[in-house]
């Protein structure tokens, strides 16, 4: 077991995977000989040089028609959108290509690709390079939507990634680039459409996603010290394919659900995840559903006010004991 | 266009008809009355190839419109009627294993690289014999094993994905090119200056070829575009040489693409060519085209591609019962692929939830 960082754990994925298969290759801007804007690229440049690393202009459509064209052609691509909000410029390779080509042509095309991407808030970049947007992905048939909480998650879920015969749209949050967890030595490749548990509690199921997850942990600690409250703790890891059976199974345990979304209110995940639940195991539920968002606002930049915006640790401890209580 | 390309040399296809001995002395006496006519190596066999290709885009485009009247085919389409020298003369040149790219605008193209005639015009109709099984329709043709990577109904799209096909053509070492074909409206979106750019910078065997048919879609493209040749005048943007051709003579368009091939073939990146052309009808099936001025498609139809390469195939001493014969012969194939579309079932209902993924499925959960 070494200790990674979550973007070393980025870099330690990639060069796994390319160390494995030659048709890996990897394209972005400055992701090269700068090691990425995040530094979470960092050496690849060095040991698999430039025709494999490949630094690209600020051309966010010919980045991914570069990756749709190469995987449909046999290549293995990694194309880096270098923040999520960027992902409006070329959604429509996203959505309209690279998502409907195999449906389209009645399974004529592959599209092994996956497009990496850093997402989410809380580094005051104001609201065009801090939006949390896994739900744009999540809406559109034919994409698969990964979004790891730790280090472990995104070597593993990264080499998964990149190994998937389908387009995989994976989000690191970039808040979480800095923190370090355990990561087993030697080739990790995990699961995609897997859940985690990863606290066990008998009064509270929160199911939470990437940087809502340690966020969640920390509440549900102060929620047992404090208020006596016992909860599971869901890392949904994957939102296609999502793993329902392991969430509806410890939704069915307490009776409640709690989900913690860091996107906007209106139709996030966690909505998809509360009408699942509501169809299918209603009569277990012992009270209302209780969805923690983001307010339906473009994200402020000042740290008060991201702070504030942002579901922390203390608003879901008080939304939990003020309404489950 | 008169100097001999490599590709000419050392090409796949044939850049003489040889063997057969049919070229008379005639070509030579043309040539200086027309100076198209310069192209006399390129051959019997392989302008016989070219004026099969003609014959069987205009006719399964003709009958498209007829399938259409009689409401056996719905929806929308692009007839390409005009743009017919563009397509063979491309595909004529290409390789079997170069890949090709287009529009909406595609019927042209995809047949032009071999798909079958009942694949197009079924998927034409929504029947199972369509090459998309129905699921993608006339903007969305495609035919993998022949090359043609698909049709792009959102425009400037297919220039970036074009472009990645030749990445993968140069990193695999494999010869292989790649050639994007759009309209002269294309070349106002991002994507367009995008792919362009990358494809120099990364010096793709990629060929990027503007059909310019003087409208964007009802529009006149010179009414909304800053420069004269809405893709020749730009190619200097990106360090490339401005190319604009007649699109209407097939063997100009099939002379030119061999040398860009030989170029892209060669490692020495893309290029940008722009075929000068004219749809014969509407932009799409709800156009009747009333934007154009009077005598302006009067004045194209006598630059008509197909009646044109009749009369140059009838100068290089071809007999008009070959000519004549083949233009049968195709009709005769579109009359079947018309009965094999009309006989064939529509789609079976279970394949809506067919092919979302690589597992031939549709699941997002479990």
């Amino acid at each position: 077991m070494a200790e990674l960082t979550y973007r070393e754990a980025v870099a330690a994925a990639i060069a796994q995977e390319m160390r494995r298969d030659e048709n890996v290759v990897f394209l972005g801007e400055d992701i090269g000989a700068a090691g990425g804007v995040f530094k979470a690229t960092v050496g690849l440049f060095e040991e698999f040089g430039p025709e494999r690393v490949r630094d690209t202009p600020i051309s966010e459509q010919a980045i991914l028609g570069a990756a749709m064209g190469s995987a449909m052609t046999g290549l293995r691509p990694i194309a880096e959108i270098m923040f999520s909000d960027f992902l409006a410029v070329c959604w429509d390779l996203v959505a309209n290509e690279i998502a409907k080509a195999r449906y389209m042509t009645g399974g004529q095309m592959s599209m092994p690709l996956v497009i990496r991407t850093a997402n989410g808030g809380g580094s005051r970049f104001g609201a065009q390079h801090s939006q949390s947007v896994e739900n744009w992905a999540m809406m559109v048939p034919g994409l698969k939507v990964v979004a790891p909480s730790s280090p472990a998650d995104v070597k593993g879920l990264l080499a998964a990634a990149i190994r998937d015969p389908d387009p995989v749209m994976f989000f690191e949050q970039k808040s979480l680039y800095p923190i370090k967890g355990f990561v087993p030595d030697g080739e990790l490749v995990d699961e995609l459409g897997t859940a985690r548990v990863l606290r066990d509690g008998g009064d509270v199921t929160i199911v939470a996603l990437a940087a809502m997850v340690p966020r969640a942990m920390k509440a549900a600690g102060e929620l047992s010290d404090k208020y006596g409250i016992e909860a599971t703790v869901v890392d949904v890891r994957s939102l296609v394919p999502l793993d329902t059976q392991t969430i509806l199974r410890e939704v069915s345990k307490t009776g409640r659900l709690v989900t913690v979304e860091e996107n906007p209110r209106l139709c996030g995940w966690g909505a998809e995840i509360a009408s699942i639940v509501a169809d299918e195991i209603f009569w277990d539920l012992d009270g209302p559903i209780i969805r923690i968002t983001t307010p339906h606002i473009p994200l402020p930049a000042a740290d008060a006010l991201e702070d504030a915006a942002m579901p922390s640790a203390e608003r879901i401890v008080r939304e939990i004991v003020e309404k489950i209580d | 266009m008169a100097t001999k390309p490599k590709a000419a040399a050392k090409g796949k296809t044939p850049a003489r008809a040889g063997a057969k001995g049919r070229a008379k002395a005639a070509p030579k006496r043309a040539a200086k009355a027309n100076p198209a006519l310069a192209n006399d190596d390129i051959g019997e066999e392989t302008r016989l190839a070219l004026w099969r290709s003609l014959l069987e885009i205009r006719h399964v485009e003709q009958r498209a419109y007829d399938l259409f009247l009689q409401n056996l085919i719905k929806g929308t389409s692009h007839l390409a009627l005009g743009h017919e020298a563009v397509a063979a003369g491309f595909a004529t040149a290409m390789q079997k294993d170069d890949w090709s790219f287009c529009t909406y605008r595609g019927h042209h193209h995809t047949l032009a690289r071999g798909a079958s005639m009942e694949g197009v015009l079924g998927e034409l109709m929504g029947r199972e014999c369509g090459l998309l099984q129905g699921k993608g329709g006339s903007m969305h043709l495609t035919s993998v094993e022949h090359g043609a990577m698909g049709s792009y109904a959102i425009i400037g799209a297919h220039l970036p994905i074009a472009m990645g096909a030749a990445w993968t053509a140069q990193y695999k070492k494999t010869g292989q090119v790649s050639v994007c074909f759009f309209g002269d409206g294309t070349t106002n979106i991002g994507a367009f200056h995008e792919a362009l750019n990358m494809a120099a910078v990364w010096k793709l065997p990629v060929v990027f070829v503007c059909e310019n048919n003087l409208y964007m879609e009802y529009t006149p493209i010179h009414a909304v575009t800053a420069v004269h040749n809405p893709a020749g005048d730009r190619a200097a943007s990106y360090g490339l040489p401005k190319i604009v051709i007649d699109g209407n003579d097939a063997d100009v368009v099939y002379r030119t693409a061999q040398e860009a091939f030989a170029k892209a073939r060669a490692g020495d990146g893309p290029s940008l060519i722009e075929c000068l052309t004219y749809r014969h009808s509407g932009h799409s099936r709800a156009d009747p085209g009333d934007y154009r001025p009077p005598g302006e498609l009067e004045a194209w139809l006598k630059k008509d591609p197909v009646p044109r390469y009749r009369e140059r195939l009838a100068e290089f001493g071809i007999s008009k019962d070959v000519i004549d014969g083949m233009d049968a012969e195709v009709l005769a194939q579109v009359d079947a692929a018309t009965e094999i579309s009309k006989a064939s079932p529509p789609p079976g209902l279970e394949l809506i939830d067919v092919d979302v993924w690589a597992d031939g499925g549709t699941a997002w959960r479990n």
